[in-house]
């Protein structure tokens, strides 16, 4: 595919990036966009910048559910500096898109179906101007009573009703009850495995629920849509997963791919947030459509509406086992409410139904996992997807089985854990390591940190912090442990692949190689990976990463721990046929076969041969470049009735051990250490790891104890970052952390993805220690300091 | 949205006299977020930190005159001795960055019950001076605050300063967050005993529609202290005191259920907050015996 150059670059677009030249695969290597971050000269897309271009501004829905009467953009159109005003009637292509299915509104057609769903756009010349005129734009609401809650939409208002029709008659019976012309049910996965009605020793039921987290990413959603030419239109986006991206651009605007070009501005973290759209369409329609630049960028409470969240879930476990604490059977319903529109909530269903039970072998499994709509606001991926919910359920019942039992409860996970060769509950045989009691013993074994008692109070190690609360009058300490495992990219039969083109070819008289995906650098430290493949495929110090754009085929989504495996995949494979090409030239060079040909150090060498060609003989004026779609090996579809099948390419395993203190008459919490183990296969970048499992760690902690979207009658009661909390340095303790390499032999050097583990076993363990400081069931994350007083 | 930087307190007062529907700024820790979230757009703004005079404290008359821009941090590093109620307010305050902008005059002039300065002041009997090209004129502390997010002040008026006299006493203040950092107060509390008068300050933060004193709670432990004599003994203060004060102040409350916290937890963590802070409190009292009192 040729790409255009478009007239003229934004300030703030992508640039090259270079250095530092060293470090290859198991290397500290260190960013190439570190020093810029640092010095906070690296450009966001909230920081793209052109001499002419307009503000665009949203006009969103007050409500979670109405009618659109009609809408009126005079007063607005009227304004002076406003160049467009916008509604569905002008977007050229189909009207709704969506990742798995197509059901959201570009702009609101005739009905709103959940507070901040984008009804209008206004492109102005100043940011002031545009929000002002968005302001006069009129809009006449038939206001519904939203439905608001997952079970009740499905019409199984209770546990025990969940299979009852006439309950779902009734639940259901009023006008607008159904969101959407299918109804409000998703998904509904099932998964039967064993004997359909087992019967154990020992039985626990109980009932979780977890709070509606959000990714909290610190760069807004931003973007500049750049008018082409050739009718087309150059986006720089914020993003995770740019063709799937262009695929619902090119929908909405009725243009082919080749006339949508995408090019990856700085993201400033993203955590699934950014797998949907935002403001893509809305930008590119705006730019089309007065034929200027147009920038969007949303302040932050815009952010938290423009932005998908993490499914809340209420999940009712049954865990039945033998006397010496064998798990017999394992019965779980599991409901994940997934807001207005579709999103991903099937894959989020998929993942939480067969990684529902936890890391444990289990005879006899009875899972089902519904999503449902709601007029919450809409929920898809975020960082664990799926899993991190179903942890708190699966993980809490472990506690409350070894208490029934009166086993330790490391005991009881270690004497169920799956190993390798261990069958999951949809039939897969695990065929890699899994090192689920080795990572917990490990935990076991790490010392405890001690209590400092000199007699002096440091308020930072207190619970309240400096807010001076406690000089340790009610504090009591406890401890929890938890594991849990996540699928790795993508799943069920999904063909998941990247594509690299790796360049190699001399640069002011030194060789050096370009890697170019369009896999969405977001903070994780993929540009570095990339950089780290190349250098030890093709030994070569100098990397450059080229900008992530459309321009090459398809990396897949940052998502789902997959990109190190996924593109790093794909440039190790680039680089090996570009390594064939550089071989072969050198044997040309030499005259004859050489068996023993590499690449190290800037040469063709051979041991056995004393050869050392330097690569610039090689090469000459010549560029080598090699294009490679990579693909994991495929998956399976599961069985619609029995969840039964090959569904998952990967699986890692983290486990943590929360030691936490708890002001138990103030209910305030605070986390004293954690510690994780974790298998990674093999670590590309060591200090990369550990900040992985840091960050993981921290957002798993959020929501255990602080961080939730507050719903009231589906409107968002806390859209700003003084009522959604995220820990500070004060709430996020130091960690001991021990990583495991254990190769998954089907996987590029054996690694394992690292990001999501340890965010989904984190909360738990500190949901556990919490119960063991407090004695109080606690069965809903986050726990409020309500929770803990009782009040 | 027009802009005024007076450099002199006259200029300041001439300016505010002149456009009463200026808002003035000093850290901007309040001002700008409102501007950003579109909850404020002010005609004028204007901002007060280039009037010297409004940036420095002294002593005057044995009470501490704080400027109205002197910023938390400068509490924390300058006045622990003079003030500690109000720094380690301070020190409960926002992010390092927030400190070094955030001022106590600005605290006081969005006068939002949720301040993180105000139980300090509130126990501590401070007055703020306010002024305006008519004159100047002190209002104690517990008359500034008229409702959620008012105050005493008439439009052409602009906050001088904060009086404060030095303790005779501890001071103690606590504050509920859900988080261990840089968060909005759930409920606060501050107390200072006062034994050269024999008297005991209170406040309350985020448990009503303004910053409120404790008044029972205040009578009933001076004259506890009083009637037992512990003032001069400094002996053991009963549990059962510490509790009665903490039922007390969290009397004088009426919070509301909000997204932070329920009313009944704000009451909850008051009695305790209180109980507690009159037990440290007590606990320094008694090795602090070099003082005579």
């Amino acid at each position: 595919m040729s790409t255009p150059t478009p007239t003229r670059t934004p300030t703030g677009a992508p640039e090259h990036l270079t250095g530092p030249g060293r470090g290859g695969v198991g290397d500290d290597a260190q960013r190439p966009d570190g020093v810029l971050k640092v010095r906070g000269e690296f450009a966001y897309g909230s920081d793209l910048w052109m001499e002419d271009m307009l503000w665009g501004v949203t006009v969103r829905s007050p409500h979670p559910y109405a009618r659109i009467r009609s809408i009126d953009i005079g007063a607005a159109l009227a304004t002076p500096g406003v160049r467009a005003v916008l509604t569905a009637d002008d977007v050229p292509g189909e009207k709704v898109y969506g990742l798995e299915l197509a059901d959201q509104p570009v702009l609101a057609l005739d009905v709103v179906r959940h507070q901040g769903e984008p009804v209008a756009l206004v492109a102005a010349d100043h940011p002031e101007t545009a929000r002002l005129a968005a302001s006069r734009i009129h809009v006449d609401y038939e206001v519904w009573e939203p439905i608001t809650d997952a079970r009740a939409a499905l019409g199984h208002p209770t546990w025990n009703q969940v299979h009852d029709s006439a309950a779902e008659v009734t639940e259901l019976s009023r006008e607008n009850a159904h969101l959407h012309p299918q109804g409000n049910l998703v998904r509904h996965l099932k998964i039967r495995t064993g004997d359909p009605a087992p019967t154990a020793d020992v039985v626990v039921v109980g009932e979780y629920e977890v709070g509606m987290q959000d990714q909290a990413f610190l760069g807004p959603e931003s973007g500049l849509a750049v008018p082409a030419e050739d009718g087309g239109v150059e986006l720089y986006v914020a993003t995770q997963w740019l063709h799937v991206d262009q695929r619902q651009i090119c929908s909405a605007l009725a243009l082919p791919p080749a006339k949508v070009r995408l090019t990856l501005a700085g993201v400033g973290g993203a955590f699934g947030g950014r797998e949907d759209l935002s403001m893509h369409v809305h930008a590119c329609l705006l730019a089309l459509h007065t034929g200027k630049p147009v920038k969007m960028s949303y302040n932050r409470e815009e952010s938290f509406f423009g932005h998908v969240h993490r499914h809340p879930a209420t999940m009712r476990y049954e865990h039945g086992a033998t006397h010496d604490g064998q798990l017999i059977y394992v019965k779980a319903s599991i409901y994940f409410d997934g807001g207005a529109y579709a999103s991903s909530t099937p894959a989020v269903v998929g993942n939480g139904g067969t990684m529902g039970i936890g890391p444990y072998v289990v005879p006899n499994v009875h899972v089902d996992c519904y999503g449902a709509y709601t007029n919450n606001p809409p929920c898809g991926a975020m960082r664990g997807f799926g899993s991190v919910q179903t942890a708190f359920g699966y993980e809490s019942q472990m506690d409350a089985l070894a208490a029934e039992l009166g086993m330790d409860p490391v005991e009881l996970r270690c004497r169920n854990a799956m190993e390798e060769g261990s069958p999951t509950p949809t039939g897969q045989v695990i065929d890699s390591p899994a090192p689920v009691a080795e990572l917990l013993r490990r935990l076991e074994a790490m010392p405890m940190p001690t209590r400092v008692d000199d007699g002096e109070v440091d308020l930072r190690d207190m619970p309240g912090g400096v807010s001076n609360t406690t000089h340790g009058e009610g504090v009591r300490r406890g401890v929890g442990y938890a594991v849990a495992y996540k699928n790795v990219a993508f799943s069920e039969g999904y063909d998941d692949y990247s594509t690299a083109r790796v360049r190699l070819e001399v640069v002011g008289g030194e060789a050096s190689a370009t890697v170019h995906t369009a896999a969405a650098e977001v903070g994780q430290g993929l540009v570095t990976v990339e950089q780290q493949i190349a250098r030890t495929e093709l030994g070569v110090k100098q990397v450059t990463v080229h900008p992530k754009d459309t321009a090459v085929g398809s990396a897949g989504s940052t998502s789902a721990s997959r990109q190190t495996y996924v593109t790093g995949g794909a440039v190790k494979a680039a680089c090996e046929k570009v390594r064939a090409q550089v071989l072969a030239r050198a044997e040309r060079l030499v005259g004859r076969t050489v068996p023993d040909l590499r690449l190290a150090g800037g040469a063709v060498v051979s041991d056995a041969e004393d050869i050392a060609v330097p690569l610039v003989d090689v090469l000459g004026d010549e560029a080598l470049e090699e294009t490679v779609e990579w693909h994991h090996r495929p998956t399976e579809a599961i069985d619609p009735e029995t969840g039964q099948g090959f569904a998952h390419v990967q699986y890692a395993f983290s486990a943590h051990r929360a030691v936490v203190d708890v002001d138990t008459e103030l209910g305030l919490v605070k986390v004293v250490e954690m510690a994780c183990t974790q298998d990674v296969g093999k670590a590309i970048n060591p200090q990369a790891v550990l900040g992985q499992i840091q960050g993981g760690t921290a957002q798993g902690l959020g929501l255990a104890v602080m961080e939730e979207i507050l719903l009231k009658d589906g409107k968002v009661r806390n859209p700003s970052f003084t009522d959604y909390l995220i820990p500070t340095i004060l709430d996020m303790p130091p960690m001991r952390i021990e990583v495991l390499e254990y190769a998954d032999p089907h996987a590029p050097y054996g690694l394992r993805g690292v990001g999501e583990a340890p965010n989904i076993s984190s909360g738990p363990a500190v949901l556990a220690a919490i119960r063991a400081a407090t004695g109080l069931p606690l069965t809903r994350v986050p726990v409020r300091p309500e929770h803990l007083t009782g009040l | 949205m027009d802009f005024l930087q007076p450099t002199t307190w006259a200029e300041a007062l001439e300016a505010k006299a002149a456009h009463p529907d200026a808002v003035a700024v000093a850290g901007g820790t309040d001002v700008m977020v409102g501007i950003n979230f579109g909850h404020l757009r002010p005609s004028l703004l204007m901002d007060l930190t280039r009037v010297e005079d409004l940036q420095e404290w002294s002593i005057e008359d044995g009470a501490v005159r704080l400027g109205a821009g002197v910023s938390y941090a400068r509490v924390i590093a300058e006045l622990g001795t003079q003030l500690p109620g109000l720094a380690m307010a301070s020190r409960t305050i926002g992010s390092p960055q927030i400190r070094n902008r955030g001022t106590v005059g600005g605290n006081l002039a969005t006068a939002s019950p949720a301040g993180d300065a105000h139980p300090a002041l509130l126990a501590a009997d401070a007055q703020v001076e306010v002024a305006s090209v008519r004159g100047s004129r002190r209002i104690p502390v517990p008359d500034f605050y008229t409702g959620v997010k008012r105050n005493a002040m008439d439009a052409d008026e602009l906050i001088t300063a904060v009086l404060v006299v030095p303790p005779s006493g501890p001071q103690q203040y606590s504050k509920i967050g859900t988080r261990n950092a840089m968060v909005i107060s759930v409920a606060a509390f501050g107390l200072a005993l006062h034994p050269d008068r024999r008297a005991v300050g209170t406040g309350i933060g985020s448990a009503a529609p303004t910053p409120r004193r404790a008044p029972a709670a205040e009578q009933f432990l001076a004259d506890e202290l009083t009637g037992t004599g512990l003032w001069e003994s400094r002996a053991e203060l009963p549990a059962a005191t510490a509790g009665r004060f903490g039922e007390l102040v969290a009397d004088a409350a009426s919070p509301i259920d909000d997204v932070r916290g329920s009313a009944r937890y704000r009451l909850h963590a008051l009695s305790v907050m209180a109980c507690r802070a009159l037990t440290w409190a007590w606990a320094d009292y008694r090795t602090d015996t070099g003082k005579e009192v």
